[in-house]
């Protein structure tokens, strides 16, 4: 079991600030590092991996700094985010290399089980340069668990997988975790790292703006104004009865057709909407949220 | 790991050397400098003046440090320029193990197509004359490895490292080497004369520059580079797209 460890940790670039004094503790589980494109989650995971050395604070790996100290890859997998990996040799060769450089006494064996856990055995005889974009994601985990680390890091590890791939993903990253291994993966998608993590920790614009379980996330995600717009077949009786309810805290009928509607507690309100359009036999064409975008979420998160 | 080298990232790098295209650039240019060899034999004959213009002026000048240029960059840069150096960088190996293990390769690159062309080179323009060809290669294999080195630093210090060699082998090397007769103290190629003109008596290709000067400069740029290369790759800061 291993914990990482993020003590008052800055790091700059020039004028430039991508991490501003954060201080995290990852612990054995799951744990997912949410923001927004560009709030410093690629370059807190290169801090944690050894990659970056951090301008102030300090990055541990069980007490021990992971800066310029390779010794820690023995219990350190790292999955990064870019898709290069060496694409003249076949996904066994890769995965092989890979074991072979952490001296594993038999790295065919070792390799032979990675690639088994992440369901390549069939294409690794494969070239790499002919694999598809979830392919390569899966063949770069078996890499990076072809040690047994403690510790697993992915930056991103969801993008440009399909659903059936994300699902096989996720079932591995939890079972990983049930394990007793220190995973942390980074996504700006709520939902995906909702499935997954039990701990989430929020960054945005280089700032650890919040931490919890996703459910204590989510509260501060969804007590909050949400916007919509709904078009129906009456636009204008079905604004006035939901106006007339408490979860609703404006409508207003746009000129190019439907409803701009803001609702103050989601929850109420996304079960009275269905109920009130059957009650007045009014059709719903489209619901359609209009600041779910993580930015919007993110801003209220911080400004909270 | 304490092994000095990693067969696994030799192995590795005679496959980033050979599965790219530049590859084949390896095996065209020592093709040219026997062929220009044989050209010379046939018009000028039996002649030390031009067999020494040409195994200096094309092959140490030119050939040498751009078979150097080619395999050096070519196991260190593509991997820095894409990211997938994190692949070696992630274990639990030494970075002097990485950068040693890649110049192997290098240096090997520069024994098979510079040096031993070299010695072909030389027995066809001197058969009867075969220390000239030894002289050369030897020279040609002592100022290849100072080149790895030089451009192995290049490779982790600048992401234009091909265009700056290129610069440095045509100004520095080339240019101002032929033109400023100070740079000899300074010029990889000049070190590499002198030790040919110490192996093959008749020739004499760089004037007032000792052996021992040549051997130990180096010596320590082999050193000096690959520890350098060595100690940039520790602190190698490895950032996503962000």
């Amino acid at each position: 079991m291993s914990t990482l460890q993020l003590d008052h940790v800055s790091r700059w670039y020039r004028n430039v600030v991508a991490v501003n004094d954060v201080s995290m503790t990852i612990r054995p589980g799951v744990t997912g590092l949410l923001g927004p494109n560009g709030a410093g989650k690629s370059t807190l995971i290169a801090l944690m991996s050894g990659f970056l050395a951090p301008s102030t604070g300090t990055v541990t790996l069980d007490g021990e700094p992971l800066w310029r100290n390779e010794q820690v890859y023995r219990k350190v997998g790292l999955v990064p985010e870019r898709e290069a990996l060496f694409d003249y040799l076949t996904g066994r060769q890769f995965v092989v290399a890979n074991a072979e450089l952490h001296g594993l006494p038999d790295a065919d064996a070792a390799a032979q089980a990675s690639i088994a856990l992440v369901e390549m055995s069939d294409a690794q005889d494969r070239v790499i340069s002919t694999y598809s974009k979830g392919m390569r994601q899966r063949i770069k985990m078996a890499s990076s668990l072809v040690h047994d680390p403690a510790v697993l890091l992915l930056d991103e590890p969801f993008n440009g997988m399909d659903p059936r791939q994300r699902i096989h993903l996720m079932d591995l990253l939890r079972r990983m975790g049930a394990e007793g291994r220190t995973v942390l993966f980074s996504s700006h998608i709520l939902e995906e790292v909702e499935q997954v993590a039990r701990q989430i920790e929020v960054v945005v614009a280089g700032r650890h703006a919040a931490s919890g379980d996703f459910g204590a996330i989510r509260r501060l995600m969804t007590d909050r104004p949400n916007r919509f717009v709904l078009r129906t077949a009456d636009d204008r009786t079905m604004a006035s009865v939901l106006l007339a309810d408490p979860s609703v805290r404006g409508a207003r009928l746009r000129s190019e057709g439907g409803i701009e509607l803001e609702a103050s507690d989601f929850g109420r309100f996304s079960e009275v909407l269905p109920q009130l359009a059957r009650d007045h036999g009014i059709r719903l064409l489209e619901v359609t949220p209009t600041d779910e975008s993580l930015e919007s979420v993110f801003a209220y998160l911080v400004s909270a | 790991m304490t092994s000095p080298v990693s067969p696994t990232i030799v192995r590795l790098g005679v496959r980033s050397v050979f599965g790219r295209r530049r590859g084949i650039l390896l095996f065209l240019l020592p093709l040219v400098l026997v062929g220009l060899a044989v050209l010379v034999r046939v018009l000028v004959g039996d002649d030390l003046e031009a067999a020494s213009d040409t195994l200096y002026g094309l092959g140490l000048v030119v050939i040498v440090p751009l078979v150097a240029l080619l395999a050096t960059t070519g196991v260190l840069a593509p991997e820095i320029d894409d990211g997938s150096i994190a692949y070696l960088l992630a274990k639990p190996i030494s970075r002097h193990t990485i950068v040693v293990s890649k110049l192997v390769v290098a240096a090997s690159c520069v024994l098979l197509f510079a040096a031993v062309p070299m010695l072909i080179a030389g027995l066809v323009l001197a058969l009867d004359d075969p220390q000239l060809g030894a002289g050369f290669a030897l020279g040609s294999l002592a100022g290849g490895l100072a080149y790895c080195a030089v451009f192995a630093l290049l490779s982790v210090m600048t992401r234009h490292a091909v265009v700056v060699g290129l610069i440095y082998m045509l100004i520095w090397e080339g240019l101002l080497g032929g033109l400023l007769d100070g740079v000899r103290w300074l010029s990889v190629t000049r070190w590499a004369g002198a030790i040919i003109d110490q192996v093959t008596a008749e020739i004499n290709l760089v004037e007032g520059l000792g052996t021992v000067y040549a051997v130990v400069a180096t010596v320590i740029v082999v050193v000096a580079g690959t520890w350098l290369t060595g100690r940039k790759l520790r602190a190698f800061n490895l950032t996503g797209d962000e």
